[in-house]
């Protein structure tokens, strides 16, 4: 299967399937499953899974045997490691896509998920479009005829969706970042080609120093947008939040109150929440992933232990803690236990339901300055937003940011673009030779824009220079 | 009606894309008519007298390897060369030639006279024939009927032509010609579509009033190319043109006068093009500039007129005078012809097919300026595949297509038909995405198998082509074959010739990617073959500059394979509900001939284009179901 095209005999007929780039996508939606899974298909899909993936037994994804699943770890460029997983190796022509086909099924966390996606684009792969493994499925003919329309309709779906996504962008600052740096990289070409196209007006040439000056800015600007990826990544995944309380101080009811959903159950009876739940709570906003845990109270029951100890896991890895008290109980050990465990945490004490007449001891809790709510008449709840708002602040005030994986890989394209450009520059090489990176540059950012990069070079050579016969 | 004849190509025209349509034709042995308004006129140059330059340069040598005129002449008649870009790169190097513009004509005037199965005929063409979709010929003025299998459009800026000078405007073609008013008005009948194009040309001044001690000279260069690469005999330079530039004054006659210029006061109506703006104009769009050059160009060696390059305008004539009085060397100047605007129809090109045939008359072809592009060359381009296609169809062989990774007239032809223009198109290397593996040097490599391919290349040219590849290709293996080791001897020798130390084993052909390296140096000092300058330049090339090469090469295969996903011929695109409204219109006026084509439309989006090639399976696979069962 390492020729550019393979032959399929249909009916007497020859059908040429054509090699295409090897796509990679989270098949997994965010938030709704408790596994994810990466992954990829095309002539590359093994080699890119060799690079980032280290079977448990050491042994190359290439020598193992078809349609077997393999334990093991996949790292990051660092050779740290992003996440344990299990990969199932589908050999061309026996996977849905007819193609080589790799699945990482991972915890789950979108993070990992993301991180792991964007490893195979680091390694070569492309970012599927949406349908697009069905898509090489029809056309390798591994589905009947029947299921055509509904290959369609799935490419029909992205349109709307990219539609949607391009009126957000229109509508977004990251675009004006995005076309700044698009701007300063036709500001060079054009410059440079104006002068090859017309050699005999009257164009002062841009020297390899105002170049050179130019890709510095323009690689100091991507490096900036880079540098939002992480805070764009918690703004669009979601703050990972932990709510904390003995049981029945009401973490169900919060989550509840904020998510407006009955998903996670709330009882009278203490510890029925024993495993964690996760929730995606849209706050006035902010993108909240509140995990709810099971109570953290001394327990003999042995599955309500592990469940206590998982959210003593979650809220050690969480990026804020609400911590529940209840204002109509007394103050006990339990809480005592748990203002210990937050000492130090990013968290935020509440004193819940304060429709009831409060009994807990004021002295134990107000040097946190607790703020108090009650689900029940929604008092406090804005104080709460604003003390949410506070802690992070730092994170979203400036809503500027990379607002997704394509982003990402398209702009990380385009640095390193710019970058040959600049390293061409320094090996003297002639100008045009330079505007032939800084145009893969701008090929790679009109993916997001979708424009032709032709034209616009022909437009702004006429609008800046004063050319012609 | 009188029939006056019976031919397999009628071409409709004999500018540069005519010449170079019916030379095609003819040479490839169909029995071909040029028709022209007047035998005086054929291939005139009415602007500037120069051919060439960035792009354009590279597709006067592209016409050439495929077997066309336009470098073959040039080279013969023209008084001036300069090879520019010579410090940027061996993708933008490019060879622009001042001609003798009735030398020009009278040689190719001899060409199409003496060559056989072509009919020259003076006279003016009213209508195009067509029956059932299908073009049958041509009706003339005077009334004779041509019947012809095929017709090639080449008219230029006849179409309904009017000329404004200033205030004064009249019905005509360029440089004091007929215009062909009913034609246009007979392809209007036949469905085609038209747009309002306008373009125009500097005023013609008398060298005798010119002092050229105020102006700066500018000379040929001393060591010469040829455009042909069948050229031989070294061409000369014989001429010189001149520098000098407009002032504040010169402005600001420009100035008071605008509400006199056309442009203001409604007489044009035409797009006219953004690179040839006329003077009024660019004063307007870049008012800080505190002067615009200008190059005196003589238009011949036996004529005193010389060509004012940078001034054209269609001011009127006492404000033409005015301003050229206050131009350093042009005080005392005196107008022999004005400078002046043409305004004309030309066709949509989108209405035609990659080969330049119209989608919905066959054998009716189109080329050149009437398809909305400008320039000699660019028309000749058109003209040369336009004229290969109609012979194509005519003996029922392959059309001649070629891809933007092929060549600049892939390029030319791809964005007329695929984008459509809006204003006079020229040729541009920023359009040509992959410039590198598009260079001048190289276009016979490229191309003169295409061209041997459809008929037009002799045994001469294709031998040469033969050498010189074989040459290139004992050069390289040697190159490659040669390991140097990083010791003293080696290294000693290296020195000996100026070269750096090397530190790691290599192939010799490493060496070649050093700039102060060339084949030539390595030539004396190791058993290298001795071949010629032009494949030592190519030998050069290839590896110095390898990694851009590869590069571009990588990028062109992805877009190839796209290229060759045909789509089959009259999709209903209408009724293929899962394209987006936007992609369904264009797609369906444009009718692409392959997914790469197809991609490349303006508004229509990758889910669009995954759309139509699913939709295409689709319909394959009910066929094949369809003739599995019928065979059973």
């Amino acid at each position: 299967m390492k020729s550019q095209q393979r032959t399929l005999l249909f009916c007497g007929r020859k059908i040429f399937m054509i090699q295409e780039e090897t796509i990679s996508a989270i098949s997994t939606a965010v938030g709704e499953s408790a596994i994810g899974i990466v992954r990829m298909s095309g002539e590359r899909a093994i080699e890119i899974a060799d690079e980032i993936f280290e079977d448990i037994n050491g042994k190359k994804l290439s020598k193992i045997e078809n349609r077997k699943i393999v334990y093991g770890k996949i790292f990051d460029s660092k050779k740290n490691v992003i996440d344990e997983v299990l990969t199932f190796i589908m050999r061309a022509p026996n996977s849905y896509t007819r193609e080589d086909v790799i699945e990482f099924q991972c915890h789950g966390s979108a993070a990992a998920l993301e991180k792991i996606l964007t490893r195979t684009l680091e390694c070569g792969a492309r970012l599927a479009e949406r349908g697009e493994f069905t898509k090489r499925a029809f056309l390798n003919g591994r589905l009947n005829l029947s299921q055509a329309e509904a290959v369609l309709d799935i490419i029909q779906a992205k349109t709307t969706e990219a539609l949607k996504i391009a009126e957000e962008k229109l509508s977004g600052k990251m675009t004006d970042e995005i076309y700044k740096v698009k701007q300063q990289i036709l500001n060079v070409i054009s410059h440079i080609e104006a002068v090859i196209d017309f050699p005999e007006d009257d164009i002062d040439e841009i020297t390899i120093n105002e170049i050179n000056k130019s890709i510095d800015l323009i690689v100091n600007e991507i490096d900036e947008l880079l540098k939002t990826e992480a805070k764009g990544k918690i703004l669009r995944e979601g703050i990972e939040t932990v709510i904390i309380g003995k049981p029945n101080v009401g973490k169900s009811s919060l989550l509840n109150f904020l998510s407006k959903r009955e998903k996670s159950i709330v009882t009278e009876i203490p510890g029925t929440t024993r495993d964690a739940i996760e929730e995606y709570v849209n706050f006035n906003g902010i993108l909240l992933k509140i995990v709810d845990t099971a109570g953290i109270h001394k327990s003999e029951d042995k599955i309500e232990q592990i469940g206590i100890e998982r959210s003593k896991n979650f809220a050690n890895k969480a990026a804020l803690i609400l911590a529940l008290f209840d204002g109509s109980r007394k103050f006990d050990e339990e809480d005592e236990e748990i203002l210990k465990f937050i000492d130090g945490k990013n968290a935020i004490i509440l004193m819940t339901k304060s429709d009831l007449p409060t009994e807990i001891e004021k002295n134990k809790l107000q040097k946190f300055n607790p703020t108090k709510i009650s689900v029940k008449n929604g008092t406090g709840i804005n104080e709460l937003y604003k003390n949410i708002l506070k802690k992070i602040n730092n994170l979203s005030n400036e809503l500027n940011f990379i607002k997704s994986a394509r982003e990402l890989e398209i702009l990380k394209r385009v640095k390193n673009h710019v970058t040959d450009a600049k390293k061409a520059l320094e090996l003297n090489i002639e100008t045009d030779l330079i505007s032939i990176d800084l145009r893969s540059a701008l090929q790679a950012l009109d993916e997001l824009t979708g424009e032709s990069v032709s034209d616009e070079i022909v437009n702004e050579i006429f609008s800046k220079f004063c050319v012609g016969k | 009606m009188f029939k006056a004849g019976k031919y397999d190509v009628i071409v409709i025209g004999a500018g540069h894309a005519g010449i170079e349509a019916a030379l095609a034709s003819a040479r490839i042995g169909c029995k071909t008519l040029m028709t022209t308004l007047s035998l005086e006129n054929i291939a005139m140059m009415p602007c500037n007298p120069s051919i060439g330059g960035p792009a354009k340069g590279h597709l006067v040598r592209e016409v050439d390897a495929l077997g066309g005129q336009m470098g073959i002449t040039a080279d013969e008649t023209c008084i001036q060369f300069r090879m520019l870009n010579t410090s940027k790169g061996a993708a933008v190097r490019a060879l622009r030639a001042q001609a003798d513009k009735k030398i020009y004509q009278v040689a190719m005037k001899e060409v199409c006279e003496n060559t056989n199965n072509l009919d020259i005929k003076q006279v003016l063409i009213e209508r195009v024939v067509v029956e059932n979709e299908k073009v049958i010929g041509v009706e003339a003025e005077t009334g004779e009927f041509f019947e012809g299998k095929t017709v090639i459009l080449a008219s230029g800026t006849y179409l309904n032509g009017k000329i404004i000078i200033g205030e004064t405007t009249y019905k005509g073609g360029p440089n004091g010609q007929r215009a062909a008013i009913n034609l246009s008005d007979s392809l209007k009948e036949l469905g085609v579509k038209f747009m309002r194009f306008k373009t125009g040309t500097p005023a013609r001044v008398d060298a005798r009033t010119l002092d050229f001690s105020k102006m700066e000279l500018q000379a040929g260069d001393e060591n010469i190319q040829s455009f042909s690469f069948m050229t031989d005999t070294p061409v000369k330079n014989k001429t010189f043109c001149y520098l000098t530039y407009t002032n504040e004054k010169t402005h600001e006659i420009l100035r008071k006068n605008l509400h006199r210029a056309p442009m203001a006061n409604g007489i044009i109506e035409g797009t006219g093009p953004r690179y040839c703006p006329s003077i009024e104009s660019k004063i307007i769009m870049f008012p800080n500039k505190e002067r615009h050059q200008l190059f005196l160009e003589p238009e011949g060696l036996h004529t005193q007129e010389f060509y004012v390059q940078g001034m054209s305008t269609s001011m009127p004539m006492d404000v033409q005078i005015e301003f050229l009085h206050t131009i350093p060397g042009l005080e005392n100047v005196k107008i022999m012809r004005p400078g002046y605007a043409i305004e004309y129809d030309c066709i949509d090109p989108l209405q035609l097919k990659s080969t330049l045939e119209f989608k919905g008359i066959t054998g009716f072809f189109s080329a050149g300026q009437s398809n909305g592009s400008s320039g000699y060359e660019e028309a000749a381009a058109q003209g040369l595949i336009a004229g290969i296609n109609a012979a194509m169809f005519v003996k029922n062989e392959e059309p001649l297509i070629l891809k933007r990774t092929e060549g600049y007239i892939g390029v030319l032809i791809d964005d007329l038909v695929t984008k459509g223009t809006q204003e006079p198109y020229r040729m541009m290397t920023s359009r040509a995405e992959y410039r590198l593996l598009l260079r001048q040097d190289n276009a016979d490599i490229r191309l003169t198998p295409h061209g041997r391919r459809v008929g037009l290349v002799s045994d001469e040219r294709w031998n040469r082509l033969q050498i010189k590849k074989a040459e290139i290709k004992s050069a390289t293996d040697r190159l490659n074959e040669i390991i140097l080791t990083p010791n003293r001897e080696t290294n000693e020798k290296l020195n000996s010739i100026g070269i750096s130390e090397i530190n790691s084993v290599m192939p010799l052909s490493d060496l070649l990617r050093r700039t102060e390296i060339s084949y030539e140096k390595l030539q004396k000092y190791f058993d290298l073959p001795k071949i010629s300058d032009t494949a030592r330049y190519q030998v050069n090339t290839n590896f110095f500059y390898e990694g851009y090469i590869k590069k571009q090469s990588e990028l062109a295969m992805k877009i190839e394979k796209l290229e060759s996903r045909l789509i089959p011929e009259g999709i209903p695109y209408k009724e293929i509900l899962n394209l987006r409204s936007e992609a369904r219109e264009k797609l369906s006026k444009i009718q692409p001939r392959s997914i790469g084509q197809a991609s490349r439309i303006s508004g229509v989006s990758p889910a669009d284009i995954s759309v139509l090639i699913v939709w295409i399976e689709h319909q394959n696979r009910i066929k094949n179901q369809n003739d599995f069962e019928s065979c059973n």
